[in-house]
C-alpha cells in the first residue's frame, strides 16, 4: 500500500556523515574502572538514592528511586560497590555537578534476581508503575519518563503511535544501527505499547537514507504479521526526526501552539525507547545501557553498546581519540551541547558522542549583523520568525520574544545553519528560554512568600483580637460579678472574697518560692569555693577584661591592642 | 417639546441607572496599581525600604511619598521594572538603603542555637521552624533571604550564605560579548 506523504515547512540538508560510524555492527564497550551514575538523568524529579556508601550492589539493583510520579528510576549496570554518594561533574553545558553514585565493578556481573511480573494480566496502571522503576525514558534525546506517555488521552483516545526511527541529525547513528539489529524486538515494543494507548495504527518513520534499517523493520514487521503496523520511509530532511515535524509528515497533522500531539490522537516514541520498553517488561532488565554513536575527530568511529555512568574519556579511549581534538559535544553537530570534561558520564541522554577538530568544524565565523533576509523563516521548522526571536532575546525582552512562540522552538539550529551573518541564533534562544524560566521561578517564590507573610500579618492580627477580646470578656466578668456580691450581706461577701482573692495570693506566694528555689539550685556553685590559684585566674581575667573595654573606648596603642586579640581570639 | 424634555429624562435615568449598576458590579478592591508594583517588587519583606514589608513600601510608591529606588533585593532590574511601570525616569539603586546582594538564605548552626524563638518571631515568611528551648532551623525553600532573622539572635548562630548554582537553576549566558577598548600599549605590542 502506497502511503501518501506530508510535508514540513523549511529545514535543511547538512552532509549527515553517517557512514563511518556504520561501517561496523555495535560492539559491546567493557566496563570501566569506575560507574558514574548520576541520580537525575530525566525530566522530572530527582531520584532518592537508596544505597549507602559501601554498600555491595547487583547488576539491576534500583539504587535512585523515582522521586513522585514525573520522576524515574536508576539501576546499577553491573554488580559491585558503591564507593562514594557525591557531586560529579555532569554531562551538561553548565559544567556544573549534580549528586552520583560511584560505583566500582567487581567483574563478576552477579544480576539481581527478576521479581515475576506478567505484563499480559497485569492492568495498565502497573504496567506504567513497572516502566517507572525501570527506569525507562525516552531515548531520542529529550528522557521524558516513558510511563507518563503511556496512557491513552482524555479526547478521544490514541489513533496513531509514531515510532520515530528517523534520526536525522549528522553524525549520529545509533538507532540506525539498533534498527537493523533489533528490529523485532523494537516492533514488539512497539506493540506493547500500542495495546497501552489503544492505538489504532502504529507507523514507523525511518529517512530514506537508512535503506538497511527499513529494510529490517519491514522484515520483522512481516514475520509479526500485524496489519496494523506500518514501516514507512521518509525523504530526508533535517529535523525530519523532530516529534511535530515526523507527526506531520506522517500523519499530516500540524499541531498547533499551545496543544500536544496526543490532543490529536497521536503520541510518538523513539524506536530506542519501544526496545527498552520490551527489554523491561519481557526480559525484566531496567534500563542501564544503551547505544552510544563515538563519531568525528576518532581513529575508528563506531557505534557502541555502553553501560551507563562509563565515564565519557573511557569511550573515547576506545575509539581513539585523536590529537588535534579542541572540542567534544554530546549530541549532533547541530544541537549537541559542549561537553565540559572527559569526567563526565554517559547518561540515559548520551546518544551521541561527538570529537571536534578546527578541520572538521571550523571556528564559527564572526557574528554580523542580522540584515533582514528572512532566510532564518524559511529554514524554521516550527514556522517562527526567528529573527524576532533574535532581536527580542538580545535585547533582553523576554516577553515580545514568547508573544512570538519562542517556546515552540526545539532549537534544532537550521536558523543558524543558514543564516548569512553566522548568528548564533540558538544561543539567543536558549538564553532567552533560560533566562524567562528563572524568572517564572523567582515570581512563584516570591508569590508564595507574599502568602506566608500577608498570612503572618493575619495570624498576628487574629491573636491581637482574641487577646482583647479574652481580657474585654474579664474586665466585663468582673463589674458583673461585684453587684452579685453586694445583694449579699456585708459579712457574706467579705468571706466570699477573701477565699477568691486568697488562692491568688497563695499562687504568687508558691510561684515566687519555686522560682527562689530554681534560682539556688541553677546559680553558679563553682565561684563558692575557690583555691588562692583559681581566684588569682579569675582576677586576671577579670583585669584583661578591663583593659580590653578600654581599649575598646579609647581606641589606644599597640600594645595593648595584641593583648586585647590575643584575649578575644575568636573575634 | 414635551416628549424631547422625557426622552432626555428617560435616557438620562436609563444611563444613570447603568453606570450605577456598573459601579456596584465591577468595583475594584483596593488600588490595582499597588497590586502592580506590589508584583515587582520581590517580596523579601526585609523592610529595607524603610517600609514594614513589600505592600506597604508599594503603597508609599503608589502615593509618592517613596522612590522607586529604595529596594535592594529587586536590584537594578526592579528600578527599571518599576520606572516602565510608573513611566518614571530610571535612577540607580539608592545605596542609603543597601546594596545588591547575590540571593542568599539563612542557615542556623544547629549546634550553637540555644532555642530562643526570637529569629522565628523576626522571621517575615514563617521559613524558621523550632520551639523554646528546642533547636530551630530554616526551610531554605521558604527562605527569601531577608536577613530580619540575623540581629535578633543573641548566639549569632544564623549565617548568610548565597545559594549556589546547580544543574537545573543554571542559565545560559548572553551570547554577546562586550567590546572593550584595547589599551594603547597592547595594541602596539601585537602589531610589533
Amino acid at each position: 500500500m502506497l502511503r501518501k506523504l506530508f510535508s514540513f515547512n523549511g529545514g535543511v540538508k547538512p552532509d549527515p556523515n553517517k557512514g563511518a560510524s556504520t561501517r561496523e555492527p555495535i560492539a559491546r564497550l567493557p566496563l570501566p574502572p569506575q560507574l558514574i551514575i548520576p541520580l537525575h538523568q530525566h525530566i522530572g524529579g530527582t531520584p532518592r538514592p537508596l544505597v549507602k556508601v559501601g554498600d555491595r550492589v547487583l547488576h539491576g539493583q534500583r539504587i535512585g528511586a523515582a522521586d513522585g510520579n514525573v520522576s524515574s528510576a536508576v539501576h546499577a549496570p553491573t554488580s559491585g560497590t558503591v564507593v562514594a554518594i557525591e557531586p560529579r561533574l555532569m554531562p551538561h553545558a553548565s559544567g556544573l555537578s549534580s549528586m552520583a553514585v560511584v560505583i566500582e565493578p567487581d567483574g563478576q556481573d552477579q544480576r539481581i534476581e527478576r521479581e515475576p511480573f506478567d505484563w499480559h494480566a497485569a492492568t495498565p496502571g502497573e504496567v506504567r508503575d513497572y516502566l517507572r522503576d525501570a527506569g525507562v525514558v525516552g531515548l531520542g534525546g529529550a528522557v521524558f519518563p516513558s510511563h507518563l506517555k503511556l496512557s491513552p488521552g482524555k479526547a478521544g483516545g490514541t489513533d496513531t503511535l509514531v515510532l520515530n526511527g528517523a534520526e536525522c541529525e549528522p553524525f549520529i547513528t545509533c538507532d540506525d544501527m539498533l534498527m537493523r539489529s533489533e528490529a523485532e524486538d523494537i516492533l514488539r515494543g512497539a506493540l506493547v505499547m500500542q495495546k497501552m494507548l489503544a492505538a489504532k495504527q502504529v507507523l514507523v518513520g525511518v529517512e530514506d537514507n537508512k535503506p538497511e534499517a527499513a529494510a529490517a523493520l519491514k522484515a520483522a514487521a512481516a514475520a509479526l504479521g500485524h496489519a496494523s503496523l506500518d514501516v514507512v520511509v521518509v525523504p530526508t530532511r533535517y529535523p525530519a526526526g523532530g516529534a511535530k515535524q515526523l507527526i506531520r509528515v506522517l500523519t499530516g497533522i500540524e499541531v498547533p501552539h499551545g496543544s500536544r500531539s496526543t490532543d490529536f490522537g497521536v503520541q510518538c516514541f523513539n524506536v530506542a525507547t519501544a526496545l527498552a520498553v520490551w527489554n523491561a517488561l519481557e526480559h525484566g532488565e531496567p534500563l542501564t545501557r544503551r547505544i552510544v554513536t563515538v563519531a568525528g575527530n576518532v581513529d575508528r568511529p563506531r557505534n557502541f553498546d555502553v553501560a551507563i555512568g562509563t565515564p565519557i574519556g573511557f569511550v573515547f579511549e576506545h575509539a581513539g581519540l585523536k590529537q588535534d581534538t579542541d572540542k567534544l559535544i554530546m549530541g549532533g553537530p547541530m544541537m549537541g551541547i559542549p561537553l565540559p570534561g572527559v569526567e563526565a558520564p554517559v547518561v540515559k541522554a548520551t546518544n551521541c558522542l561527538l570529537a571536534s577538530s578546527p578541520a572538521l568544524f571550523p571556528p564559527p565565523e564572526p557574528e554580523l549583523p542580522c540584515i533582514r533576509c528572512g532566510e532564518c523563516a524559511r529554514a524554521c521548522p516550527a514556522d517562527l520568525q526567528p529573527f524576532e526571536l533574535y532581536w527580542h532575546s538580545r535585547a533582553r525582552n523576554f516577553g515580545r520574544a514568547q508573544e512570538y512562540h519562542l517556546f515552540d522552538c526545539i532549537e534544532c539550529g537550521c536558523c543558524a545553519y543558514v543564516c548569512p551573518s553566522h548568528i548564533p541564533l540558538v544561543d539567543y534562544y536558549r538564553y532567552a528560554k533560560s533566562e524567562i524560566w528563572a524568572r517564572e521561578r523567582d515570581k512563584d517564590a516570591a508569590d508564595s512568600a507574599r502568602e506566608r507573610f500577608e498570612f503572618r500579618n493575619w495570624r498576628a492580627e487574629r491573636e491581637k483580637e482574641e487577646k482583647a477580646a479574652k481580657l474585654a470578656a474579664r474586665s466585663a466578668a468582673k463589674p458583673a460579678a461585684k453587684p452579685a456580691a453586694t445583694d449579699k450581706s456585708p459579712a457574706e461577701g467579705e468571706a466570699a472574697a477573701t477565699p477568691a482573692e486568697d488562692p491568688k495570693k497563695a499562687l504568687i506566694e508558691a510561684a515566687m518560692a519555686r522560682a527562689k528555689a530554681q534560682k539556688e539550685a541553677v546559680a553558679a556553685k563553682n565561684t563558692d569555693t575557690l583555691t588562692p590559684a583559681q581566684q588569682a585566674q579569675v582576677e586576671a581575667a577579670e583585669a584583661r577584661r578591663k583593659l580590653a573595654a578600654d581599649i575598646v573606648a579609647t581606641g589606644s596603642g599597640e600594645t595593648t591592642s595584641e593583648t586585647a586579640t590575643a584575649d578575644k581570639p575568636t573575634e | 417639546m414635551i416628549s424631547a424634555l422625557l426622552v432626555m429624562t428617560g435616557l438620562a435615568l436609563a444611563l444613570g441607572a447603568a453606570l450605577g449598576a456598573a459601579s456596584v458590579l465591577f468595583k475594584t478592591q483596593g488600588d490595582p496599581l499597588v497590586d502592580k508594583i506590589d508584583a515587582i517588587l520581590p517580596q523579601t519583606q526585609c523592610g529595607q525600604c524603610g517600609y514594614p514589608g513589600c505592600k506597604p513600601y508599594a503603597t508609599a510608591i503608589a502615593g509618592g511619598e517613596a522612590d522607586i529606588n529604595q529596594c535592594p533585593p529587586g536590584g537594578d532590574e526592579g528600578v527599571r521594572k518599576l520606572a516602565d511601570l510608573l513611566g518614571r525616569e530610571y535612577k540607580p539603586l539608592n545605596a542609603e538603603h543597601g546594596v545588591e546582594k547575590p540571593k542568599s538564605v539563612a542557615v542556623i548552626d544547629e549546634a550553637t542555637c540555644i532555642g530562643c524563638t526570637l529569629c522565628i518571631q523576626a522571621c517575615p515568611v514563617d521559613a524558621i521552624v523550632g520551639a523554646a528551648k528546642q533547636m530551630h532551623t530554616i526551610v531554605t525553600d521558604l527562605c527569601t533571604g531577608c536577613e530580619l532573622c540575623v540581629p535578633p539572635c543573641p548566639a549569632d548562630c544564623i549565617d548568610m550564605v548565597p545559594v549556589a548554582e546547580t544543574v537545573e537553576t543554571w542559565k545560559w549566558r548572553y551570547p554577546v560579548f562586550d567590546l572593550k577598548p584595547v589599551s594603547t600599549e597592547t595594541a602596539a605590542k601585537e602589531a610589533a
